[in-house]
């Protein structure tokens, strides 16, 4: 006990000289993050709060304020092009995510074995998702699905009449969809590195146990990395809800508002019509719906995602 | 020896997959730097990669000004305009915040880091609005600076770089920090001198994606940039693909592929800084 007590007041004096040290080091740390801070507080924080306010208003551009209210919630639930843009995106994403993440995890599984020449192959891959988002690909896109574009140029050969693949409602969205698609080269690289972390000794265990390739993929691989699917998944699906510039530039929201995302109707209510009351209302209603597919994403976690107990490594 | 066939299948089949897809892949991208050669009578007319009647017409009239305020050289050096500070800002703050949040204990740390890293889950989508009438307010709208393009990056508003870097610093031990303040060293010199040097290679890889992205942003300047003669090429690519649809598709194709060379030239320059980049910063699966 006294013992203790006299040991605590011998570090005492060197405890005192370091925490004056200690404060100027963490004043110094809060002084490395203050520009992210006031970033933070200027370009996020405030118009995070003010498109609130403006959600519930009718604020125009350029006139201003005239009322408050719940009006624009409102029309958005009784307005069937905007509940059909949501719809549409929907759609959208949900056919876009998962395709993108099985064309990125097979690909990557393939790769995976020891495959000559893997570098190119993968550089192959990777560069439609470096450039896929870029004006120049969405005008490429137009030139190979448009009706006398490449793709219809190519069934000709093979005497099948042309498809209207832009001008026809019933494809243009699954085109947009897949110029997403075709941009899972990024997906694929990170699940390329999953895979190269799961320990060999797993797979030769489950071949002596008799297990084989398709039951090793769906017993050991998909276990292995559902973090690294998880991660994809969200990411994904975040950036499909606001998937904008494809429809925007190769379709402009037609044939018939068929390829109108919700973020199309946004851009237009708000910086065409300048009503960007309306539009943050919608925003906001955006925003809550990409947030309840986080918030069930993370929530889901603890069913299926596999966290080894070394540091989530 | 069925075993043996078995095996030579599969291996087979891999390859199959594997260059079948790649080639669907890849072909789209080459037939455009071919086709951008051809006469627009031959463009849609077959499908091959082959030129038979090969013109730099495409070229020559992708040139052009359009409108008499721009043509794609210029919009190509409007880009540039920002994307570079972009790239330049970006790395900086995004280093010094990185390095505030992983090596530095302050009040209120845990919960700053918790909404930085809440922010990476913020949409933009319901940023734009506000921003927009923030940045009319402040008179940034089509600034001659790209000031609201410009600006935010000082302040490392782009999280994700911020995190990535966080991530890289957490696997960099801190006896060599321990060591410089030893000798001596102050925080501003051990950023420096210690920490830059240790994280290039993930600084390196912020750059590359910013560039990138800064390349391919559309929304950024559609909003914000309003004079033609101020036009990046991303706004640039898109008029003359309006202005000329169904007539001369190997401009409109010239255009667009002048526009992603320098991003097809950095991306082949530095493949591997790209792929780390995206495997080490993203999570540790």
């Amino acid at each position: 006990m006294s013992a203790s007590a006299v040991a605590g007041k011998d570090i005492k004096q060197p405890i005192k000289k370091r925490t004056f040290k200690k404060v100027c080091k963490d004043n110094a740390g809060f002084l490395f993050i203050l520009p992210w801070l006031i970033g933070f507080i200027w370009f996020k924080l405030y118009p995070f709060g003010s498109s609130l306010i403006y959600s519930f208003s009718d604020q125009h551009l350029f006139n201003g304020v005239t009322k408050w209210g719940l009006m624009n919630y409102q029309d958005i639930f009784e307005s069937t092009k905007i509940m059909r843009a949501f719809t549409v995106t929907f759609k959208y994403a949900f056919l876009t995510v998962p395709l993108k993440l099985v064309a990125a995890l097979f690909i990557a599984y393939i790769l995976n074995f020891k495959i000559k020449g893997v570098n190119l192959f993968r550089t192959a891959y990777y560069i439609p998702s470096i450039l896929g988002g870029s004006v120049a690909i969405a005008v490429l896109w137009k030139a190979l699905f448009k009706d006398d574009g490449l793709l219809n140029t190519l069934l000709g050969i093979f005497g099948i009449n042309g498809i209207p693949w832009l001008s026809d409602p019933k494809y243009a969205l699954f085109i947009i969809c897949l110029l997403r698609v075709w941009q899972f080269g990024s997906a694929m690289v990170i699940f390329l590195a999953a895979l190269k972390g799961v320990p060999q000794d797993l797979y030769e265990a489950a071949s002596i146990d008799g297990a084989g390739k398709w039951r090793q993929f769906f017993s050991i691989t998909v276990p292995m990395i559902t973090p690294v699917i998880f991660y994809n998944l969200v990411t994904q699906l975040c950036q499909a809800f606001q998937e904008f510039n494809g429809p925007y530039i190769i379709t402009n929201g037609g044939p018939r508002n068929s390829t109108t995302l919700i973020s199309l109707l946004i851009y237009n209510s708000a910086f065409r019509a300048h009503e960007m009351g309306a539009a943050s209302a919608m925003a906001w209603v955006m925003f809550i719906v990409i947030m309840i597919f986080t918030v069930i994403s993370f929530l889901s976690q603890k069913y299926w995602v596999y966290y080894s107990d070394e540091d989530g490594r | 020896m069925t075993l043996g066939k078995k095996k030579y299948l599969a291996t087979f089949l891999k390859y199959a997959v594997l260059i079948i897809v790649g080639f669907i892949m890849v072909y789209p991208l080459l037939w455009m730097i071919s086709a951008t050669f051809k006469t627009n009578n031959e463009i849609f007319s077959g499908i091959s990669l082959w030129v038979n009647d090969p013109t730099f017409s495409g070229y020559k009239n992708a040139f052009k000004s359009y409108g008499g305020d721009i043509n794609i050289m210029t919009a190509m050096i409007n880009t540039y305009k920002y994307v570079i500070p972009k790239v330049v800002f970006t790395i900086i703050s995004a280093t010094v915040t990185a390095y505030g949040f992983a090596r530095f204990n302050f009040k209120g740390k845990s919960f700053l880091f918790a909404v930085m890293m809440s922010t990476l889950f913020l949409p933009q989508v319901v940023l734009n609005i506000p921003q927009y009438m923030m940045y009319s307010k402040m008179g940034w709208i089509d600034s001659k600076w790209y000031l609201p393009i410009i600006v935010p990056t000082l302040f490392a508003i782009d999280t994700y770089f911020v995190f990535m870097l966080i991530q890289f610093l957490r696997n960099i031990p801190k006896e060599l920090e321990e060591a410089a303040e030893i000798d001596g060293c102050n925080v501003v010199q051990t950023l420096v001198k210690i920490i830059v040097p240790m994280l290039k290679p993930a600084i390196v890889s912020c750059a590359l994606f910013q560039f990138m992205w800064s390349n391919n942003d559309f929304m950024g300047p559609l909003l914000y940039v309003k004079t033609p003669a101020r036009y990046p090429a991303a706004i640039f690519v898109k008029l003359s693909m309006d202005g000329d649809v169904g007539f001369q598709w190997n401009r409109v194709l010239a255009i667009s592929l002048i526009s992603i060379i320098p991003s097809l030239i950095i991306f082949f320059l530095a493949q591997n800084s790209f792929v780390e980049g995206i495997s080490a910063g993203s999570v540790k699966g």
